[in-house]
C-alpha cells in the first residue's frame, strides 16, 4: 500500500485557485522531488497533504486511511481536531525557514512533541534527541540554542525534530532555499543518507536539480496548480516533454 | 587637502612594525567627569537640605515607619496589587485569545470589553462596583430571563475589598489584554505552524511554544502596569478602604504631621517599587536566556 495517495486536490485562497486537481502517489521508501516555479502551489500541496490547510476538494490518504475525514456511508465527515493531530504527527515536515523554537535548546526542540504527543518519558525523549542529533552529525550541539547555530545546523536540527516523531513520510518544503550556498551541502547530505536507508518515504520540494537527479526516484513538475509532467529524473530533467518544463529548467540551470 | 592626511595615496611614514605593535588608548572623555562632579554636587546639596530642614520631620517618620496602622495599610496595598494584577493577567490572556479568535461572537465580546473598560475612569469603576447594591440588591446565577438558580444579597458579596478587586482587575484586564495581544502578535506564525505540523494540540502549542516567546514582549509593559497599579490602589480611599496612602493620611489627620506621614508612605512605595523592579529584571533575564549566545 502506498503511504500517500492524493486524488483531485483542489485549493483556493479567495478568488485565486492555487491547486486545480492534483493527483499524487508516494510509494514506500520512494523519494519524490517536486519542481516548479514560485507560486505554482508546491507549498500549498504539501500543506494540504498533512492537513495544515484543508483542501476544498479531493482527498488524501495516509497508509490507506483518509486524512482529516472519516467515511460514513457515501460521504466523508470531518474528524475532530484531536484525530487530525494524530495523523499529522505521522507526517514529518521540514520548513524553508526551519521554524525551530528559539526559546528551547536543540534537545528540548526535539523532545517537545514526543513528550506531549507520543507520551514519551523525559528520559526516553532525551535519549531519542541524542540519537537523532548524532544521526544529523550534531551530537556536540545537543544543548545549544537555535540562535547559536548556523542556518545549515538549524535545518539539520529541524530534520531531527521531525524524525523524532517516527513519521511514515517526510515532507520537505524547499529545505535549502534559505541557506547560504556553502551550507546547502550539509543539509542535502543528511537528506541523502535518509533516502539511502530506504526506510523513509519522502516528498521534497526543491530547486536543487543536482539533488533531484542523484537522489530522487521520481521527479514531478508543477506549474499553475497542476502537475505538468512526472517521471524518472533522467527523463524529466534531461528530456522534458513540455515546453513549460523546459523553460523552467533553462532558467534554473543557467 | 591640508590636514586630511595621506588621502592622495602617498607612501605611509609608519613602518609595518609600528602599525602591528601599535599601543591603543581609549578616547578621552572629559565631559563624563564634569557631569559626574556636577551631579554629585547637586545631590549632596539636596540631601543636606532634606536632612537638615526640620519641616521633613525625620524623627516622626522614624516613629511611624513601622506603626501597626501603616503596616496594615501596606498589607492592603500589596494584597490589592497582587490579587488584582494576577486576575488581570489571567483575564488579559483569555480576552487576548478571544479577541484573536475566528469566532466572530467571541472576538466582538472581547473587543467590546477592552473598549468599555479602558474608556471609563478607574475611579468611576471603583465607585460603581461599590454601589452595585443600589442598582441590583440581589445577585444570582441562572439562565437569562429565567429565575436564578442561586441568589445572594449584593451587600454581602460586595465589600470594599471585593469592589476594589473587581474594579481594578476588570480595568487592568483590559490593558493587559492589549499587552498580551501585542505579545502574541510578536511570535512568528511559523512557530505555531511547526508545532501543529508536529501534531501538537493548539493548547500545548499555546502553552509551550507561543506563550513563552510572547512573554519577552509582555513582561516589560506588565512590570510598568504593576508599578502603576501599586500606586493606583490609593484610589480605593474613595470607598474608605485604608491602603498605605490613606492609612498615613488618617494618621496625619490626627497628629497634623502632613509631610512626615507622606514621607512614610513615599518611602514604602519607593522600597516596594524597587523590589518589584529587581524581580522584573530577574524575570526578563530568565526569558531572554535563549537569545544569549554561549
Ligand atoms: N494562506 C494563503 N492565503 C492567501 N494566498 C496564499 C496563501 N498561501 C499561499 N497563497 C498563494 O497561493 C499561491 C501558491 O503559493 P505556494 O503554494 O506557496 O506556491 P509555491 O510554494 O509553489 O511557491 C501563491 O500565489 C500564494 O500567494
Ligand atoms: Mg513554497
Amino acid at each position: 500500500m502506498n503511504p500517500i495517495r492524493a486524488r483531485g486536490i483542489r485549493k483556493s485562497f479567495g478568488a485565486l485557485e492555487v491547486l486545480k486537481g492534483v493527483d499524487l502517489d508516494l510509494a514506500k521508501g520512494e523519494v519524490l522531488c517536486i519542481l516548479g516555479p514560485s507560486g505554482s502551489g508546491k507549498s500549498t500541496l504539501l500543506r494540504c497533504i498533512n492537513h495544515l490547510e484543508r483542501p476544498d476538494g479531493g482527498m488524501v490518504e495516509l497508509n490507506g486511511v483518509p486524512v482529516g475525514y472519516r467515511l460514513s456511508g457515501t460521504t466523508f465527515r470531518e474528524l475532530p481536531e484531536r484525530e487530525i493531530q494524530k495523523q499529522r504527527a505521522a507526517m514529518g515536515m521540514v520548513f524553508q525557514r526551519f521554524n525551530l523554537f528559539p526559546h528551547l535548546t536543540a534537545r528540548q526542540n526535539i523532545m517537545e512533541a514526543p513528550r506531549r504527543v507520543l507520551g514519551l518519558s523525559a528520559t526516553e525523549a532525551s535519549q531519542r534527541a541524542e540519537r537523532l542529533m548524532k544521526q544529523v552529525g550534531l551530537a556536540e550541539k545537543v544543548d545549544t540554542y537555535p540562535g547559536a547555530l548556523s542556518g545549515g545546523q538549524q535545518q539539520r536540527v529541524a530534520i531531527a525534530r521531525a524524525l523524532a516523531m517516527e513519521p511514515s513520510v517526510m515532507l520537505f518544503d524547499e529545505p535549502t532555499s534559505a541557506l547560504d550556498p556553502e551550507l546547502v551541502g550539509e543539509v542535502l547530505d543528511v537528506m541523502r543518507s535518509l533516502a539511502d536507508s530506504h526506510a523513509m518515504s519522502m516528498i521534497v520540494v526543491t530547486h536543487e536539480i543536482g539533488f533531484a537527479r542523484s537522489v530522487a526516484d521520481r521527479v514531478m513538475f508543477m506549474d499553475g496548480g497542476v502537475v505538468v509532467e512526472q517521471g524518472k529524473p533522467q527523463a524529466v530533467l534531461a528530456n522534458p516533454e513540455h515546453e513549460r518544463t523546459r523553460a523552467f529548467l533553462r532558467r534554473i540551470l543557467e | 587637502m591640508a590636514g586630511i592626511g595621506n588621502q592622495a595615496g602617498l607612501p605611509s611614514v609608519l613602518t609595518d612594525e609600528q602599525l602591528a605593535s601599535a599601543q591603543l588608548l581609549p578616547r578621552k572623555q572629559p565631559w563624563t567627569w564634569v557631569a559626574a562632579v556636577a551631579v554629585v554636587l547637586v545631590l549632596a546639596n539636596a540631601l543636606y537640605s532634606i536632612l537638615t530642614n526640620r519641616g521633613f520631620g525625620w524623627p516622626v517618620v522614624g516613629e511611624y515607619f513601622f506603626a501597626p496602622q501603616v503596616m496594615a495599610g501596606l498589607f492592603t496595598t500589596l494584597m490589592l496589587t497582587a490579587i488584582s494584577m494576577t486576575l488581570a493577567l489571567l483575564l488579559g490572556i483569555i480576552v487576548a485569545v478571544a479577541a484573536a479568535s475566528r469566532n466572530p461572537v467571541l472576538s466582538s465580546v472581547a473587543k467590546g470589553y477592552i473598549w468599555i473598560f479602558r474608556a471609563i475612569p478607574l475611579l468611576v469603576q471603583i465607585i460603581f462596583w461599590y454601589n452595585l447594591a443600589a442598582l441590583y440588591p440581589k445577585l444570582g446565577f441562572g439562565i437569562p430571563f429565567l429565575p436564578p438558580v442561586v441568589e445572594f444579597d449584593t451587600n454581602s458579596v460586595i465589600t470594599a475589598i471585593s469592589a476594589a478587586i473587581i474594579a481594578m482587575s476588570l480595568n487592568e484586564g483590559a490593558y493587559m489584554a492589549e499587552i498580551v495581544r501585542s505579545g502574541l502578535n510578536s511570535v512568528d506564525s511559523g512557530q505555531r505552524e511547526a508545532a501543529r505540523a508536529l501534531g501538537m494540540s493548539s493548547w500545548d502549542s499555546f502553552r509551550r511554544i507561543v506563550m513563552p516567546q510572547a512573554m519577552r514582549v509582555i513582561i516589560p509593559p506588565t512590570g510598568n502596569e504593576t508599578l502603576s497599579m501599586l500606586k493606583y490602589t490609593s484610589l480605593v480611599s474613595v470607598i474608605a478602604l485604608p491602603d498605605l496612602l490613606y492609612s498615613t493620611q488618617l494618621i496625619s489627620s490626627r497628629n497634623f504631621e502632613v509631610i512626615p506621614m507622606l514621607l512614610v508612605a513615599s518611602l514604602w512605595y519607593l522600597l516596594v517599587s524597587t523590589i518589584l523592579m529587581v524581580i522584573q529584571s530577574g524575570i526578563e533575564r530568565h526569558y531572554a536566556k535563549s537569545v544569549v549566545r554561549p
